[in-house]
Order: C-alpha cells, then structure tokens, then sequence
C-alpha cells in the first residue's frame, strides 16, 4: 500500500465524529449516532437525479389518453387520425396488453390499459408515444372513443345493493355474489358477546376516515429501453423494483431475466408507488414497438387517479371494559371504500382488524371488514396501511372509557398494557417499550397539569398505536429469502454495499453504509452504496410495510460479518493473538485487550490486504428470512398482519380550537416512539416527526372526495396542490420526537421499524385533545372548520 | 407537467407601446405581469392568447409615490412591495395587510397589485385542467353553456377572488386605465360587475396603469379580514374589507363594508349606516352590524368549501374587523 493512501483512510476516520469517538456504551461508534445521508449533498445541491431528470438519445414521450366517465363500456377505439399525425410513432391500446396483473396474485384485476371498460374517471385507455409532449398531447385529442356510459356507485353502501350487483364494477368470482365485494373477512378471538354482556361498561360509537393521497412531490415518471440484444430496462420512480420486474415480464410475456429494473432516485412515495402502475407497462411495450427509448411522467392531476391512497373506511366500534378499566371484549365492524381496483385490498382488509391487538391486552375481540368497490381512484397502501383507520376509532373509544369510568386516559392505557408474549390474536411480541412511551409523553407535555385544567378551547389528547417491522411473508407465497446483500471490499479500504431496498427518503441507503462503516471498521466516508437495480444488486422486495431497516439490515450484518470473521483471522495469526481478540473499527484493526500498542494493530486497508492475500478477492452475500415457527397463529389469515418485530408510539397532541369559527390549531405533538435501537436517531427523529405530521395533516387538512350529482359525479374535486392542501411550514405544530429504545432480539442491533407506526396516534390524539377543549367528539374525519363548527353548534343545541 | 401553449412574448419599454402592441393583436392577445393566475390559467387553456404582452419592463408601472393627495401605486408594483412598504403600513394598513395574504411569499414578489385588482374569477367548475372541464362537459364562463353553481343558471358566478381588490374598496381607490382612445379614471366602487365571465368594466385592450388611493381622513379606521384554509397560498373563502369614520367626539359617522369571495364581484354592504351614525361603537352597535351583514351576504358553491359555515364566519369576521378597528 502506497503510505498516502494510507495516511488519506486514517485521516478521514479521524475526522469522521462517528468513528473517532470512543464507542458509545452499547459498544458501538458508527450506529447510534447522527451520521449524515450518503445521498444527502447530492439532494441538498440539486445535483441527484430523479427519473424525469435522465434522458437517452432519440428517446420519445408518451402520455395516457383518460376515461371522462366514471363507469363505462367501451365500445371502440380509433386511432387512426392520431396514428398519422407527424411526429407520432406509436399509438397502443389495451387490446395490446391484455394480461390483466395486480400486486396481489390472487385479485389481479387491472390492465395497463382499459379494454372492455372504464371504473373510473382517470382509468387508462390509450397510450401514445411521440417525438415530444405537445405532439403526443395532440395525439390524444385525436383518438376517438366510444363509450356507453353505466351506472355508477361512489359510495360503498350504494355497491352493495342488488341494483349494483346486477351492473358490478367487476364481475363476481362466484355465481350469485355481488361482484362489487373485493374481500370480506371476519374472525373471532375469545368469546366476545359472553365477555361484553358481562362488561361493566360499553362504549359504543360510528367513525369514519374520509379518505386521503401520499400527495409526493415527485411525480410518478418511467422510462422504457431496449438495446440492440433486446433486453428491456425500465427506470422507474418505484418502491418495488423487484414486484414490478416480475410483473413487466409476465404481462410483456417476456423471460423475466430479460426485464431489468433500475430505481432512481425517488422524491417521495409513502406507499403510492408500492406495486406496478399503467406507465410502466406502457413505456416498456412503447419501447420494443418504437425501438426507441420512452419516457412517460405523470401531471399532479394523474397523481391523485393512480391514487393508492388511504381507504375511506367507516367503523362501527363496541368497547367493554370492566370498572377498573381492563378491556373485556372489543367487537370491530368496518366498511372499506375500496375505489376500482383491488390493489392490496386483500391485504388492506385484514389488516384493518388484524393489526389492532397491541399495545394493549384484549381478553376478547372480533373483527368484521369489508372491502367494496367504487367507482373511484383505487386505494391501497399509504403510510400506515389499513391500520390508521381503525385505530382512530379505538383510540377515541379509549379515551371515551377513560371518561365514563372517571380514569386519566393514560393510566386506562397503563392498566391495559399488554408487555411481552401473544396478542389476542396469536402474533408473538418480543420487545414493547409501550409504557416508556407513555410515560415519556406524559412527562415531556406536562400531561398532569394540564388534561382537564386547562381553559375552554384549549386541551390535550392522548394515543397509542402498534406497527409491524415487515410483513412475516412475501407477497408471492416463497420460502426464498426476504432479502439479501452482497458486500466487497476493495484494496483501498473501500468497501461497496449492494443491496436491494428502494431508497425513497427513509435513510435504506445510510443505513446500510453506517452498518457497514460499524462492522468493518471503516470511515463512513469508505462506503459505496448501490441499491435497487434487478440486474446488479440482490434481491429485496422493496420499500413497504417498515420492512427495509429490520430485514435487508440484518441480511447487510451477515455479509459484514462474514467478511470481517476473515479478516480478523488473518490479522490475528499476523499479530499473534487469537482472532476473537481482534476489533475492527475506527479505521484500524487492533487487539482489543492492549487497542494502544502500535504493534498490535494495522490500518484497516492494510488488514484487508491480509486478508485478502490469505483468502481471495474479500466479499460476502448475506441474507435474511423472517422466522416461521411459532410467530403466528395457524388459523385462515394468522399470517397476515404477522411481523417479525412490532414498534410502539404514544402521542400526546395539545390543540386550541377557535370555538367561533371552528378552526383547530394543532400546538404541539409529543411523540414518543420505540424503534428497538435507533441506528441513527436523526433518521428515526425525521421518520417521527414526518408520520406525525403526514397524521396531522389528515386529520386537519387532506381530503381525497369526488364530487357528487349530475353531470359532475365522480370528478376530483380538486385534482391539484393549491386545492388538495398539504400543510405548509407555517401550518405545522411543533413536534417533539422522543426516542425509546427496546432492543427487540429479530432485529439488528435490536431495531425496529421508525417510518410508519409513528403516524397512527396522531388522528385520534388530535380528536381526543379536541374534546378535552371544546367538549365535543369528533368521530368523523377531517376536522376542519366547517365540519369542527357544525359540531360544535350541534352540541351546544342538544345541551340547550 | 401540464404544458403551455405556443405564444410569442413581447417586451413593450411603455404603456403606449403595450397598449399599441395589445390593438395590434387584438383579440389574441393578453397582457402578463407578475404571470402568477395567467400561467396556470393557460396550462388548463383557460386562456391561450398568441400573444402574450409583458407589463415587467414598463418603468411608468411600477412604483409607489405619495404626495398631498394621497398615493399612486403603479399597476405592476409587486403585492410584497406595496405589503412591506413603510409608508403603505402606516397609512393604509388594511392593504398592506390584504397584500401580505395573497398567497406566498414567492407569488407575492412575481404578482402585482394590479393583476390582483384584475384576477380573474374563480370557480370550482372553471379553475381545472382541460381533460377535468371536457369530461364535465364543460361551464358556462369557458367553452359550454352550463352552470353547474346554480344549475339552470344562465349568469356565470364565479367568484371575486381577490384580496387586495376588495381592501382598496371602503379606501375609496381610483383605476387609472390607459386604452386605444387615451386614458380615463374610475373609481373602484364602479369597476366590478356581476358578470362572473368578464367582471371588470375594462376592455380587453385596456390596461390598468396604477391605483391612486385617497389620503384618509383623521378618524377613519380600515380592517381587512380573510377566511383561509392555510397560513399561506390559499384563495380567501371569505373576505371582509371594513371601514369606520369616526367623528371628533369618537361617535361613527359611517361605516363600510366590502365582502368578497361570494359572487363574482366585491359586494358592498349597503343600510350600515341606520341606526348607528351618531352612537359610538358599542358591542351591541357591532352585533347589529354583524347582524346585517349576515344578513346581505350569501355565499355560493362555486368554492367547494360548505357555503353554510362561510356564511355563519361573516359576522365573526366583522366582529373580529371592529376589534382591530377599536384597538
């Protein structure tokens, strides 16, 4: 090794804060620590390029012809006047792609392109690639299509009813059934009705979620290539490159090791680009018909058609408890808005009962969902997926028990914890820092002094919540791995990390170098990461279900490790001393018994080369599964919802609530959440601070609705961002993000999921505070002026 | 993205050239200021003149001056300007206060005072994209024949959307408009008609120079109100514009009242005077003007925000108005 290189590697570790610092007393330097992002300067300065900002030479851009009806047959299709239009090289309709696909295997029920009829305004029918936007623009105002308009049903009540079933969105699966029902589940643990008769008091209430969008900034954008040996490449702004690879093959009818995948960067998906979209297929099929490269990207407006987002979702809860507070028996009865399509409905469905059995410690609970039809943007996963809804109308459920029974609301939650062990509906918890969470938000927002004491208008609210760290299962039943990593060392002391997690914000990519960075020894600044493309990196299912830290985590600790065992063989027969005593870390490797002796240690590149010289080129391929045995129950179902670790959140809101007008201002949001370990707390802080503010603004501002009556039924009611209203910075409350920390024994260094779980309380504590304030209830989402004002005035007439 | 349509841009140095520019292209033409309303109206074609007629180089539109008479603020001086202008916040508070609502800090330094005297109406029905209007079948105001406000409706009634308009109203402002045939003056009071397709008494050839508004006599006091879904970007769901002339003894001499975001003009409230000229202004002297002006306003669909509520925030926000003015 040439003595600069040397001296350039241990220069930066020790200018690298993480790693020249004494290991924090959980022994570790890099992890734990506020490392910035790998991609971080890149994003900061502009330089990082999303999907829109590649361009290949000769590449063309296609754009999607809509349906203006909501329900409708399609009688015909002509394109002729648009095919011939100067500049327009190929014009596809669904005929073209007829395979119909969906994540879920078992309810494919979408086509990239409409072929016998529309669902909903926005749905796909034709697709159209030309030299430049304005041409294909003019394309599709060439192309004539003839509908036959049919009935349509905006509200899942309405699909349900023999008049619908008679014209279904979809056909049924079974003769006689309404085909407007995606999914209906029920299932019952421990005698329910015998323990509420029993109960000593039952809360009973109506809730409803309203319906909300990711809203992501970067709007969805693909590019579709083929080169001279006629492999397909598709770069996409996608959570799920390897689903998507899967599904571009089957419905192309191509070798899937002929399609390849390649994610760039992504600016924002939060669940709306978690399985394959009608762009996708259409570039790929526009490519191989042009042989040109296609771009297609999204306007704001098509955003909220492919939708995805949150399932309005109306609730019917019963709670008993006895008088001391333990919850008895909780029976669920839930109504899924569904949209077109089915998406991960399936999934959806299950989850808006299954996931609500911890924190707290059911005797008794049954569950009753139904997923329907509409003619709508279809919904499927957002942030928090089936299980914000829910758990919205259980937490104010709490809070009205707390009531009746004269308890805090926090110590009704105490009472009820459920610690370690089975929940209710048989998931094993092995971690549960619950109660810290509780009582870390009690503390911080002076929770005694203030719920009930405070002046009319003002209150405070409290929440709890339960989130999984990954799905126990893939979506496409395997007993494959979940997810693998492959890491090299190079002579340098540079060491690449290739895995497959879709980095979209979350930190997969940091979190991968810094577990690298702690494991070999090397400065932070030494790793490289390359994710996410299907024909390089190992496989990983891809960005959803808080699934990426915990699991392509533990796959990069087994590749790290099984690199650095050989390194510390070959450095402890060169220094003499048993292998065990060799440590990797902070540039060096050393013996950890006597770590000052210049001759027992070496400068980690040199170390490398050692290693290197005594066994081969340095590298590992590390993977992980989830555990099967004993994590679930065995009955129809058990598995879904079924995680290898669960995370907990707590959050206090305080709220003042404008009495005149109506308008809710959010102050301050305590939240408390345990993430197991936090790998780096300035991560888990921005995934706690975003969920909860993602929860704030449904719960104040969002509001994905169509408009009703004739001729505008089933429009968007406002397709944009200056109408669909995000929260500006000056909307925001504060947020105070309180870390707990857990150690849950699946996951690396004992973490678990920080992304999603912290949104869930945000909903029902803002509810709860709301109440504390004014007195009123509000069990229908979202509470804006109007909707907090008609409350109000309802209530001061009933008590007149 | 949504994408502009083919136009050519043209950089006039004086009104006279913009407005010979506007005559020469007349009927296919339109002048640009801060462009803030006229680029996303023509992203959903709401407007796709081929000549597009920028005000940003005309030096006589831009500025504020002050003499005896009180201020002349030209046209295409930004909303931040004349929202931050010293001068503006001690004099005219309420339309420096209307200025620092309009939208968002960048939109408010590109969009001028006169583009918002000018805005376009709005309306739910009307502000969205080309394949959104075509699939309703269009609207009465663009390129149909419905409205779907007032179903069966024949008058378009989008609605007036612009705050510092409405401020400049109880201020007793004066349009210096220049045209083809020289230039006139009007006084706001008379500029707005109920036409919710074109409610500006103001040819398309016309140009809205600059704004004189009055120096205000000692003892007037203006509050400016607006009803918002945010902090920040979004069209007024209401807006209130208040005006109380205090005599010497501290007794109101009048009261004025606009309101807008209701129909497609800013509506003055009229008979405020009854009952209280003479008396001070009391809590119950507000209530009956809270009252009152409940009373004459009534707010449409064309916001998709319950017209109800918006409604019932009128005499909040002329009670909140009398709070500021009393202070």
């Amino acid at each position: 090794m040439h003595p600069d290189e040397l001296n350039a590697l241990q220069r930066a570790a020790a200018d690298d804060p993480g790693i020249a610092g004494f290991p924090g007393p959980d022994g570790l330097r890099v992890l734990g620590r506020r490392n910035r992002k790998p991609e971080g300067l890149r994003k900061n300065t502009g330089a990082e390029a999303y999907t829109d900002d590649l361009a290949l030479p000769g590449m063309l851009h296609a754009k999607l012809l809509r349906s203006p009806h909501p329900h409708a047959q399609i009688v015909s299709i002509d394109t002729q006047h648009a095919t011939r239009i100067v500049g327009v090289h190929a014009v596809i309709t669904g005929e073209d792609l007829p395979t119909k696909y969906g994540i879920i295997p078992w309810t494919r029920d979408e086509q990239a392109l409409a072929v016998d009829k529309v669902r909903y305004v926005g749905d796909a029918v034709a697709c159209v690639a030309a030299v430049d936007e304005d041409t294909a623009n003019a394309a599709l105002e060439a192309i004539e299509v003839e509908y036959e308009v049919l009935p349509f049903y905006l509200e899942p009540e309405q699909a349900l009813t023999a008049e619908a079933a008679a014209v279904p969105i979809h056909g049924p699966k079974r003769e006689g059934r309404n085909g407007n029902v995606t999914k209906h589940v029920e299932l019952e643990f421990g005698p329910v009705d015998d323990l509420m008769a029993a109960a000593d008091v039952v809360v009973e209430g109506d809730y409803y979620f309203h319906g909300t969008t990711h809203a992501p900034i970067e709007p969805h954008c693909a590019i579709g290539h083929v080169d001279a040996d006629g492999l397909l490449t598709v770069w996409s702004s996608t959570q799920v490159p390897h689903y998507l690879q899967r599904e571009l093959a089957r419905v192309l009818g191509l070798d899937v090791a002929r399609v390849r995948v390649v994610q760039p960067a992504v600016g924002g998906a939060f669940g709306g680009k978690s399985e394959p979209f009608d762009l996708e297929f259409c570039v790929a099929l526009l490519a191989l018909r042009t042989g040109r490269p296609v771009k297609l990207l999204y306007t704001r407006e098509e955003l909220f058609y492919s939708h995805r987002g949150r399932h309005p979702m109306r609730m019917w809860y019963r709670v008993g408890a006895s008088r001391d507070g333990k919850l008895k028996a909780v029976d669920a009865r839930s109504l899924l808005d569904g949209g077109a399509y089915a998406s991960f409905g399936l999934v959806t469905t299950y989850y808006s009962g299954q996931l609500l059995t911890a924190p707290y410690e059911l005797e008794s609970y049954r569950f009753d969902s139904t997923r329907v039809y509409t003619n709508k943007p279809p919904c499927g996963p957002k942030r928090g997926h089936g299980s914000v809804q829910p758990r919205f109308a259980f937490e104010i459920s709490l809070d009205k028990l707390a009531a009746e029974l004269g308890l805090d609301p926090i110590e009704l939650r105490r009472r009820n914890f459920m610690g370690t062990g089975r929940t209710v509906n048989e998931f094993r918890v092995q971690s549960n820092g619950f109660l810290e969470c509780l009582e870390a938000v009690e503390r911080a927002s002076g929770w005694k002094e203030k719920h009930r004491k405070l002046p009319y208008g003002r209150g405070v609210g409290v929440a709890g919540s339960c989130y999984i760290s990954g799905t126990n299962y893939p979506i496409y039943p395997n007993d494959m791995p979940q997810a693998a990593v492959q890491v090299q060392v190079e002579r340098s002391g540079r060491v690449s990390v290739l895995h497959g997690a879709s980095e979209i914000g979350q930190g997969s990519d940091a979190t991968m170098a810094a577990i690298a960075a702690e494991e070999l020894g090397v400065p932070l600044g030494y790793v490289r990461v390359l994710s996410a493309d299907t024909d390089i990196v190992p496989v990983d299912l891809g960005a959803y279900s808080s699934r990426e830290t915990l699991m392509v985590g533990n796959a990069c600790v087994s590749a790290c490790r099984q690199v650095a065992e050989r390194v510390r063989g070959s450095v402890g027969s060169a220094l003499g001393i048993p292998p065990e005593r060799v440590r990797l870390a902070g540039g060096w490797a050393f013996d950890a018994e006597e770590p000052t002796r210049d001759d027992r240690r070496l400068p980690i590149a040199a170390a490398f080369q050692i290693a290197e010289a005594e066994h081969g080129t340095l590298g590992a391929i590390g993977h992980y599964n989830t555990p099967k045995e004993g994590v679930h129950g065995e009955y129809r179902g058990g598995t879904i919802g079924a995680s290898p670790a669960y995370s907990f959140t707590a959050h206090v809101a305080e709220v003042e609530v404008d009495p005149e007008t109506g308008f809710v201002d959010v102050k301050t949001i305590w939240v408390a959440h345990d993430c197991g370990k936090a790998l780096n707390p300035m991560l888990v802080e921005a995934q706690m601070e975003g969920s909860a503010y993602m929860g704030f603004a449904e719960a104040i501002f969002e509001h994905q609705v169509m408009k009703r009556g004739n001729p505008e039924g089933g429009l968007h009611d406002a397709p944009s961002l200056l109408d669909y209203r995000i929260p500006t910075s000056r909307d925001c409350p504060e947020f105070v993000s309180l870390i707990v920390e857990s150690a849950d024994p699946e996951g690396p260094y004992g973490a678990k999921e920080a992304g999603e779980g912290p949104l869930h309380p945000s909903l029902p504590a803002i509810a709860n505070a709301i109440w504390d304030a004014v007195g009123v209830r509000m069990d229908a989402l979202p509470f804006t002026p109007d909707r907090v004002w008609r409350a109000l005035r309802d209530h001061s007439a009933r008590s007149a | 993205m949504l994408r502009l349509h083919p136009y050519e841009y043209h950089r006039p140095r004086t009104v006279n050239e913009a407005i010979a520019l506007l005559a020469e292209h007349a009927g296919d033409a339109m002048p640009i200021a801060g462009g803030t309303d006229l680029v996303p109206n023509m992203k959903h074609r709401l407007f796709t003149p081929g000549h597009l007629v920028s005000l940003r180089g005309i030096e006589e539109m831009r500025g504020i001056g002050e003499d005896e008479a009180g201020f002349t603020i030209g046209a295409a001086t930004s909303l931040d300007h004349v929202a931050t202008d010293e001068a503006i916040r001690n004099a005219l508070p309420s339309l420096a206060r209307a200025c620092s609502l309009v939208s968002g800090p960048q939109l408010r330094r590109m969009g001028t005072l006169g583009g918002n005297v000018c805005l376009d109406t709005r309306c739910t029905y009307y502000n969205q994209t080309l394949f959104w209007r075509k699939a309703l079948g269009y609207c009465l105001k663009k390129d149909g024949t419905a409205c779907h406000v007032v179903k069966g409706g024949t008058r378009c009634v989008a609605a007036h959307s612009a705050d510092a308009a409405t401020a400049l109203l109880p201020l007793d402002a004066e349009l210096r408009i220049a045209g083809p045939e020289g230039e006139r003056t009007t006084p706001i009071g008379g500029f707005f008609t109920s036409d919710g397709v074109w409610n500006r008494r103001m040819s398309p050839g016309e140009l809205l120079v600059s704004i004189h508004v009055p120096r205000q006599r000692a003892g007037t006091r203006h509050s400016f109100q607006k009803l918002r879904a945010r902090d920040s970007i979004d069209f007024p769901m209401l807006n209130l514009a208040v005006r109380v002339d205090f005599e010497a003894d501290g007794v109101v001499a009048g009261v004025q009242m606009a309101a807008s975001a209701m129909g497609s003009y800013p509506r003055k409230l009229g008979k405020l005077d009854e009952g209280v000229a003479g008396a001070p202004l009391t809590e119950s002297v507000v209530e009956a003007l809270a009252r009152e002006a409940f009373r004459q306003c009534h707010p449409l669909t064309n916001i998709p925000v319950d017209a109800e509520w918006r409604r019932a925030m009128v005499p909040v926000l002329v009670r909140r108005a009398m709070v500021e003015i009393r202070a």
